[in-house]
């Protein structure tokens, strides 16, 4: 249980640890999208999770990284496949974030920082946990950005669910929080609140560096174009 | 192809589709190595570098050696591998032949296999159907744009060093409502070419 709470709160993929920046801010104009993108994500962390750990033993450390990188691509093309097939609708919303997972750090981090050490099953329970994290601040995001944006919550798909319309919003609406925008100021103010909160209840505002989150010194600089997360980057 | 269509090409990749303040590609070392004009002119270069060639390469990739065969299906899993060992391969090139270049791009080079921007230029080039003049004029478009915004933004952070911010908003958190307000201005271009 504290394997997966862990992932919720203080060490937060999104504001906390800054992984996966790009498809958060790319896909959070619809609640639906960030949803899809979360679940999607879930599969993948699970599948390779799964796998890394289970040939821990067997790959060799020098080529460890492209091993990783294989694996993880084999899970992202069945997942994209799979949306293409089922979901046509969300995997046009999502487009190149669906590929580009292959790419995304909160992967490929929890392979080497976790699953390559564990075995299996702690390995799904960590990325239940994190995935769960990725999830909740992608809703979150998603949710004002639309809230504020375009007066509703979509939580339909293939016509199941049902699309959410606030009245006072919907006729006060500020286009600007769906475009470009609008996803960086809510990320900022978001991370700024993230560290609000830490500040008032660990007395440190800084945010989290790899290393605490035990990330080692190699992956943190190959990572996301490196040099992200460090104190007070 | 005229040289128009080439030029608006080029246009729309640096000003309206900008890969970092429009598309989201390329945010983490947006935000990471931004905070002095140096380090975010030699990341700008080094992914302007590889990001032209890896496009020329996984163009190469794509329709020579997955469509014949029939495995249009394996370009996520192709494009990574390619990119990894071109960016490897660069880097040993470099060091060979331009001692000068290789210090001035080399330390960024390694952490460009996992940047998002260039897998996503890879994407997006198989996606709209690009020939090869212009899947290599989108890369360097997408690169020339990636710089730009990166410059701009090291430019303002250094000033901003000096600023009295509240301390919660302190580093990233600032630097995204400052990308915000870089991205706002960057709409203005929207009307500059139609699609």
């Amino acid at each position: 249980m504290n394997q997966i709470r862990k992932g919720i709160f203080k060490e937060n993929p999104v504001f906390v640890i800054m992984l996966g920046l790009c498809p958060s801010l790319a896909v959070s104009t619809q609640v639906i999208n960030g949803i899809g993108m979360g679940v999607a994500i879930l599969v993948v962390l699970l599948g390779s999770n799964l796998v890394i750990s289970l040939m821990r033993s067997m790959v060799p450390d020098t080529i460890r990284i492209p091993v990783f990188i294989v694996v993880i691509a084999s899970f992202v093309t069945i997942v994209d496949l799979a949306m293409q097939a089922w979901l046509p609708s969300l995997a046009d919303a999502l487009g190149i974030f669906i590929p580009l997972i292959v790419v995304n750090c909160i992967i490929l981090g929890r392979a080497e920082a976790f699953a390559s050490k564990n075995s299996p099953f702690p390995s799904l329970l960590d990325a239940i946990g994190m995935s769960t994290g990725f999830m909740l601040s992608l809703l979150l995001l998603a949710t004002i950005r639309e809230l504020l944006g375009n007066g509703t919550m979509t939580l339909e798909i293939l016509g199941i669910g049902t699309t959410i319309h606030v009245p006072f919003l919907e006729e006060h609406k500020a286009v600007i929080m769906i475009l470009p925008p609008g996803a960086f100021f809510t990320m900022g103010l978001l991370m700024g609140l993230f560290n609000l909160i830490r500040k008032k209840s660990t007395g440190t505002a800084n945010t989290l560096t790899w290393r605490d989150a035990h990330i080692s010194h190699r992956r943190r600089d190959i990572c996301c174009g490196g040099l992200v997360g460090r104190k007070n980057t | 192809m005229s040289v128009e269509a080439v030029i608006l090409l080029v246009m729309s990749a640096i000003f309206i589709n900008n890969f970092v303040l429009a598309k989201f590609l390329g945010i983490c070392p947006f935000i990471g190595v931004s905070r002095q004009l140096d380090s975010a002119l030699g990341m700008g270069m080094a992914v302007t570098f590889v990001l032209t060639i890896s496009s020329v390469a996984t163009w190469c990739v794509y329709q020579y050696l997955l469509v014949p065969y029939g495995l249009e299906f394996l370009k996520t899993i192709a494009f990574i591998l390619v990119i990894a060992a071109l960016v490897q391969f660069v880097e040993l090139v470099l060091k060979k032949t331009s001692p000068v270049l290789y210090k001035t791009l080399g330390i960024y080079l390694p952490l460009i296999t996992t940047n998002c921007a260039v897998l996503g230029a890879a994407s997006i080039n198989v996606q709209k159907g690009y020939n090869l003049l212009m899947s290599t004029v989108f890369g360097l478009g997408a690169g020339l744009g990636f710089t730009l915004a990166l410059i701009l933004m090291a430019g303002i952070r250094e000033r901003l060093e000096e600023c009295n911010i509240p301390r919660v908003l302190r580093g990233a958190p600032i630097a995204f409502i400052t990308a915000g307000l870089i991205s706002l201005a960057f709409m203005g271009f929207a009307g500059m070419i139609k699609e």
